[in-house]
């Protein structure tokens, strides 16, 4: 039997049929086509599909889709705002934060689920709270620039 | 035009000996100027020129001016995060006087680009960099002589500024190259060495530039194989024994009864289940119980050393010189030793992954392929079809290493879809990534070396089991010499292949560990023996550069180390100086800081450079200190992140890479050099923080701590 699960998804109002028990990785890559959530482990060790679950940054391959049922949820599509980068996404791409780009997703959304939590974080604070994303091109010290450039940004525009 | 400074090929009367599916494909082209060339063994050798017409006939990329002015460049070659996507776009725009945004890259597409055998080795931008230049500037040339023609002046009174002809001194008087290219269709060789731009020229090569893919990346529009949906496709979940090398034996299908319309398809070994939904599948997939035959366990990660020790006997010698028995002889002091590697996971962050389906006999596949042309053919003999039915279609990388040379999930998908008649995708599963890799193999290297009274190496004897010579020549100054190398078919209990710099950060490993304890053990400074017995003039400059950026004099923190690793690869000299804090009690190792210093000739794209060496130095600690499979036979036990360690956030030290300045050379590989003295300076840094002496990598805090307890 298939139930109707609603949520909120880049800020529009969303329903899916769903069995119960997906993954919420799959239903937002393979039911409602964003894509740009990545798929690089399906048990929580890499980050690669972390998306914003009501400002949380969360690993939609640890969630069940009943469980974002009126929930908010915002995914690398939605950072983008009448056309324009979001702060995190231009500082990814000024300091070049990014090569195969496979990460990158999972990277820039944990990164502001972060920054949403605390504006002001510290080098040190942004590598505790970064470290269980895994980047295998190995641009871990560009992404933490990025993310202090994307901070200063965002503190500005407040 | 004189003929013999432009061969014009009209399609009308085209009398050379272009094989069938090369003639085609330059039909199925508009209109435009086509300069076709080819990266084979000429340029290998010479970085330049076509001079046969055989070659025209196998040539194996292309660029074309098109009507509308932009330039399109068609290249076998893929991008999978070493950003040639933007370099070889720099090199063009540079030579043809076009901004950089009028470059479109047509990568890896089967179809719409000639072949090409893979991207690996860093062979992109030292061999099809230049060529591609050279061909950018032979169009440039041809569009002046046409632009010449029509404003009826002599080419030598014009120049070229963003796609726009303009006389000297005159500048109302212009054509554009759109202008230039309407309506015509000429194809040409890349005949001769055209005029390369001298670096006081370069306005855009040699400049930092930001990858132009990475907008797409940030926004998560970049598309990777998983990421294409076709319509009616289902979605693959293979069942696997737990053994690599299994063969099927029973299927038992049973439990699939409860999962409505889900498939199950079998082929030889391959057995899997199909859905249209991704999470049935799996879930069906669990249900289907196989017995499996499974091969007898040769080793496991604690012995597999010896294994190879045992079972190889037969070797070839690589390198000799002198005479050993005079080296043993002449030196003062003879130190031996043994080092070793375990096997190493490539670990993209993408899995391997395809998309595909059959249309009208042709097989079309998105696939997360280091080599697309390697993998039709792989396609075209596993499916028993032509070549020209395999249809592998441009696609980004997420991360291939020398991983993604290998594409089981190819011929998987492919198998599959033809099974069910149905477009399918194929995602493997992090478990599955871990197993079915091919990894780098574990190795075992066996020196000894001699030193006489002035601290000058006499003696160098070294014996490689199983990482190959690439990077191994040697570079110290040793009379008496000899490197072997040992190896065997079939000999690994894994699959093995190709990881970033094969062999060579094992070997570079093995030497730079032995230098260094033999310079310890007389009492001599790392760096100035080495300096001491280099031989190579590039290598002497380049330590001398990553010595002078670290401050090798600098005083050192208590409990910290300094350590130096040099190596060879794809032609660039590398020197690496890192700086690690171990804690005695634990055997925690805290790597600090990095200082790298490469001569990689011409540097194309300063800040590409500096990405692939931060990368491969990032990567490269992970090998050093964290990464080993731990496997029992064919049973691969780190099947996830969690049980193989690769390099994070934390882990990451300070990296500071260096150049040396070469902007009239011809450039050299950048995309492995640098990862490969990562191993050998962090072993060395060790030794130097606490004395411990660790001969096996990964230089894990239990090796530490086992050696400290020695003492
Ligand atoms: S895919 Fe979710 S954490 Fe790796
Ligand atoms: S950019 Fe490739 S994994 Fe991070």
């Amino acid at each position: 039997m298939k139930k109707s699960i609603s949520f909120k998804l880049n800020g529009k109002p969303i329903s899916v049929d769903v069995t119960g028990g997906e993954f919420l990785i799959t239903v937002i890559r393979t039911n409602l086509d964003q894509t740009g959530t990545k798929y690089g482990c399906g048990i929580g060790d890499c980050g690669a599909c972390t998306i914003l679950i009501d400002k949380e940054p969360v690993r939609s391959c640890m969630i069940f889709v009943e469980d974002v049922a009126g929930k908010e949820i915002i995914t690398i599509e939605g950072l983008v705002t009448n056309g324009f980068l979001h702060p995190i996404q231009k500082a990814f791409v000024a300091h070049d934060a990014l090569q195969c780009g496979f990460c990158t997703s999972g990277m820039i959304m944990n990164a502001y689920g972060l920054l949403l939590q605390n504006p002001e974080l510290t080098r040190e604070e942004i590598i505790s709270g970064m470290d269980e994303n895994l980047c295998r091109c190995g641009s871990y010290n560009r992404i933490i620039d990025a993310i202090q450039t994307a901070a200063t940004e965002m503190n500005e525009k407040m | 035009m004189e003929s013999d400074k432009i061969t014009q090929l009209y399609f009308s009367d085209v009398n050379m000996p272009i094989t069938y599916d090369r003639r085609k494909f330059l039909k199925k082209l508009g209109f435009g100027i086509i300069i076709v060339f080819s990266i084979g063994k000429l340029s290998l050798l010479q970085g330049w020129g076509q001079n046969d017409n055989e070659e025209i006939a196998d040539f194996n990329a292309f660029l074309r001016v098109k009507e509308d002015g932009r330039v399109d460049c068609y290249t076998g070659k893929v991008e999978m995060g070493q950003g040639i996507i933007t370099s070889l776009a720099q090199a063009i725009a540079e030579e043809l006087e076009v901004p950089i945004s009028s470059v479109d890259m047509i990568m890896g597409d089967t179809d719409l680009c000639p072949y090409d055998a893979g991207t690996w080795g860093s062979l992109t931008t030292r061999f099809t960099d230049p060529v591609l230049r050279a061909a950018a500037a032979e169009a440039r040339e041809i569009l002046i002589d046409l632009a010449a023609e029509q404003l009826g002046v002599p080419d030598t009174m014009l120049e070229v500024v963003d796609g726009v002809v303009f006389v000297k001194n005159e500048l109302s008087k212009k054509i554009t190259y759109a202008e230039l290219t309407k309506g015509k269709k000429i194809v040409q060789s890349l005949k001769k060495k055209p005029e390369i731009k001298k670096s006081k020229d370069f306005e855009i090569v040699g400049k930092p530039i930001i990858s132009i893919d990475a907008e797409a990346k940030v926004t998560g529009k970049a598309k990777y194989s998983a990421d294409i949906k076709l319509p009616n496709m289902v979605y693959a979940t293979m069942v696997r024994p737990n053994v690599y090398g299994s063969k099927k034996i029973l299927v038992d299908s049973s439990g699939l009864s409860v999962f409505e319309g889900a498939e199950l398809l079998e082929e030889g070994d391959l057995v899997a289940v199909v859905h249209a939904d991704p999470e049935i599948a799996n879930k069906a997939a669990k249900k289907v119980k196989v017995t499996w035959e499974e091969p007898a366990a040769k080793a496991d990660n604690e012995t597999i050393f010896q294994y190879l020790d045992d079972h190889i006997q037969e070797s070839k010698v690589f390198e000799e010189g002198g005479s050993l028995d005079k080296g043993r002889a002449s030196s003062m002091k003879i130190f031996e030793a043994n080092y070793y590697d375990g096997y190493k996971a490539h670990a993209p962050i993408e899995t391997h992954s395809a998309t595909c389906y059959f249309k009208e006999g042709v097989l079309i596949m998105w696939v997360s392929s280091q080599t697309p042309f390697g993998t039709r053919e792989e396609l075209s003999k596993a499916l028993d079809m032509p070549l020209e039915k395999v249809h592998i279609k441009q696609i980004f990388i997420g991360g291939g290493f020398g991983g993604k040379v290998y594409n089981q999930q190819a011929v998987e998908a492919a198998k599959i879809a033809k099974l069910c008649g149905k477009p399918v995708q194929l995602v493997w599963s992090r478990s599955e990534e871990f197993m079915y890799d091919r990894f780098r193999p574990a190795a075992l290297i066996k020196t000894a070396s001699g030193v006489d009274n002035n601290g000058k190496l006499t003696l160098w004897e070294f014996d490689i089991y199983c990482a190959g010579t690439r990077g191994t020549k040697l570079f110290y100054n040793i009379p008496n010499n000899r490197t072997r190398m040992f190896n065997k078919d079939d000999i690994h209990p894994l699959g093995t292949g190709a990881w970033r710099a094969p062999g060579n950060n094992t070997t570079t490993f093995a030497r730079e560990s032995h230098i260094d304890a033999t310079a310890h053990a007389v009492g001599i400074d790392a760096l100035e023996f080495r300096l001491n017995n280099l031989k190579n003039e590039n290598m002497i400059a380049t330590l001398k550069l990553a010595a002078e950026t670290f401050g090798w004099d600098s005083e050192k923190a208590k409990g910290h180390g300094y350590g130096i690793a040099l190596g060879e690869d794809a032609g660039t000299s590398v020197a690496i100086i890192a700086e690690v804090y171990v804690d005695k009690n634990t055997g925690e190792v805290e790597p600090i800081r990095v200082v790298c210093a490469q001569d990689m000739g011409q540097v194309v794209n300063l800040h590409g450079a500096k990405l692939q060496a931060e990368g491969g130095i990032t990567m490269g600690l992970g090998y050093a200190l964290y990464e080993e499979i731990v496997f029992d036979g064919g049973m691969v036990k780190s099947r996830r992140f969690n049980s193989y360690e690769i390099t994070r956030f934390s882990k990451t030290p300070k990296i500071e890479c260096v150049f040396i300045d070469k902007m009239d050379s011809k450039p050299q590989g950048g995309g492995e050099p640098a990862i490969i003295c990562v191993g050998g300076a962090i072993a060395n840094a060790v030794f130097d923080a606490c004395g411990a002496r660790v001969n096996r990598m990964p230089i894990t805090p239990n090796r530490i701590l086992e050696v400290l307890k020695k003492g």
